[in-house]
């Protein structure tokens, strides 16, 4: 790979031992890839929390060796404990296991809890902005157009290039810990414009409109196209930001999408044509009531209707979606045997509890979460069973991770189930 | 059913070199992409998707021979920790380059190889002895009797 004077001065350790262990992976990285040179980003998110279970054995009394440990040998791929500075760019943390004020009811290790405590304020030191969600453009790190961006999290990552054009590959753990302390990331696949254009068509025959049937399309476009770049023809309705959240990290979790182009709506495609870069349209791929309805069934992980817990906000919530989730419980009583998460980014609960929505939600028996969601931190309810979801994605995972049965419906559906106690939904 | 005058057939191909190194092991073949995150057990080394046609099996010390990586961003970290554990396969060979897959080759440090001139699927069955050469982009496949 082709690294400027600057960056050679980083890899020979004159900017310090971190940024020399950082450069090492990355050129280590791109040439896996194939890669000619880096690039320059000043927006990372990444994972950089030291509060697993996992990583307890590392992180010793939770002193800042133990975290520099950890940060050297999970962020940074380094053999040696390295002194970790400050980011060199503006970096953030994504979704962690932990929340920081109901990690009781979420049944974390109290001492667990403590270690995220002291990690947070580790990392803060370092510059590292909490935001702790799997949405950050939902609580203010919005990329322009164009930008180059260093993401983890395949849902944000779907979405920082469809939504908001920047570019971003699908970066990981070590890449990001990497970019946030040299502002460098391999220049490959999405952040080179030849790399972006369309190369899969699929045609809507059916309307899609409902927040879940956006995630089943999402759901059915990953089967579908794998790891291709799909732009859609015969889109019924305008989406939004929480409909277009829940269709990309649908696709990102059955496939691996991770740059989709609706013409008139994502950016980079003012037309059909235009997101192909003026090539030959290809045969389209149907998405219609039979595909649909074999998409539905296959969302459908359970065959037992008692219902034990509810689970919405992934990815995280709006704030629409709270106001939403507050409309549907207002002066309702979820079942006593049911339990019911809403999760939703930290800042966003702030206007929630202030707008008195987490008063409804849980005067009505749910729990609102932040910084984390099941997938994630593993945990439910203790004797959970049965579970159902509005997220596509959450339905994907969470039953293979936690070995429940899970059901998929839309938000609606999973409220009135958790009322019920019992699983409503049924595939129309 | 083999004699003493049956020689193994061996067959060699060439890729190319994602991260260096030399392993021998049986192969583990799947046709289809593999989740990291959400995807595998690091304890064990296991599949735990639920409709993967590789659904409880292991790769642990194996010469695992797959499409590549598909999900969740977490796709190195899980791989980087089964490295940790022990469970990591014993070499990679894959069919399609993302930056989950190039990562976690990177991060769980065993021979890998790309770009390869013979399709590796077609060749390679589980069960096969591979042998992995990735500084030489050279793979050697003995093929299990039968």
């Amino acid at each position: 790979m082709q690294l400027t004077d600057f960056e050679k001065s980083m890899l020979d350790g004159a900017q310090g031992d971190a940024k020399a262990r950082a450069m090492d992976l990355l050129l280590r990285y791109g040439e896996a890839l194939g890669a000619e040179r880096l690039v320059e980003t000043r927006n990372v998110a990444g994972a950089f929390n030291a509060s697993t279970p996992s990583v307890r054995h590392m992180v010793g009394d939770g002193d800042e060796e133990g975290f520099d440990r950890v940060f050297s040998g999970l962020n940074l791929d380094s053999d040696d404990v390295v002194d970790i500075p400050r980011m060199t760019v503006p970096t953030c943390q994504l979704i962690t296991g932990i929340d920081m004020e109901n990690h009781e009811t979420q049944g974390v290790d109290p001492a667990l809890a403590e270690l995220q405590g002291k990690s947070e304020r580790y990392l803060g030191k370092r510059g590292v902005n909490m935001m702790c969600t799997c949405t950050p453009y939902q609580v203010g790190n919005v990329p322009l157009q164009g930008e180059h961006c260093a993401w983890m999290e395949s849902s944000a990552v779907i979405y920082c290039n469809s939504v908001l054009g920047a570019r971003t590959n699908v970066e990981g753990k070590e890449s990001t810990g990497a970019a946030g302390l040299t502002g460098r990331i391999p220049y490959w696949g999405l952040h080179m414009p030849e790399n972006r254009n369309a190369n899969r068509l699929i045609r809507l025959d059916v309307e899609v409109d409902d927040m879940s049937e956006w995630g089943v399309l999402g759901y059915f476009t990953g089967f579908e196209v794998e790891e291709d770049q799909p732009a859609f023809d015969g889109l019924t309705h305008q989406p939004d930001l929480m409909k277009l959240k829940h269709f990309g990290a649908a696709a990102a979790s059955s496939g691996g999408v991770e740059l989709y182009h609706m013409p008139g709506i994502t950016p980079e495609a003012p037309t059909l044509e235009a997101a192909f870069a003026g090539a030959a349209l290809p045969a389209p791929i149907i998405y219609g009531a039979k595909e649909r309805k074999r998409t539905w069934e296959r969302l459908q992980n359970a065959t037992d209707r008692k219902l034990d817990f509810v689970m919405l906000g992934c990815p995280h919530n709006s704030i629409e979606q709270m106001s939403r989730v507050a409309e549907l419980l207002e002066g309702r009583r979820i079942h006593p045997d049911t339990a019911l998460w809403v999760h939703t980014p930290r800042a966003i609960r702030q206007v929630a509890d202030r707008s008195g929505y987490t008063e409804v939600i849980e005067r009505a028996g749910g729990v609102v979460m932040s910084d984390t969601c099941p997938s994630i931190s593993r945990k439910l309810p203790k004797g959970v069973r049965v579970i159902a979801t509005d997220s596509a994605k959450q339905a994907h995972y969470l039953p293979a991770i936690t070995k429940v049965q899970g059901w998929f419906g839309s938000v609606e559906q999973c409220v009135e189930s958790a009322v019920a106690g019992e699983w409503l939904g049924v595939v129309r | 059913m083999s004699t003493a005058t049956d020689k193994p057939q061996v067959i060699t191909l060439r890729g190319r070199r994602v991260v260096g190194g030399k392993a021998r092991a049986e192969a583990l073949v799947t046709t289809q992409t593999i989740s990291g995150w959400g995807g595998i057990s690091e304890k064990d080394g296991s599949v735990i998707e639920l409709h993967h046609e590789l659904h409880g099996q292991s790769f642990a010390g194996k010469v695992l021979v797959f499409p590549g990586a598909k999900g969740s961003s977490g796709w190195s970290a899980y791989f980087h920790m089964c490295r940790l554990n022990g469970t990591a396969p014993a070499a990679m060979l894959f069919t399609r380059m993302t930056t989950k897959i190039a990562l976690g080759a990177v991060v769980t440090r065993v021979p890998t190889l790309t770009d390869f001139d013979a399709d590796i699927f077609e060749l390679i069955d589980t069960g096969d002895t591979v042998e992995v050469d990735a500084d030489a982009g050279l793979v050697t496949i003995t093929k299990a009797p039968g």
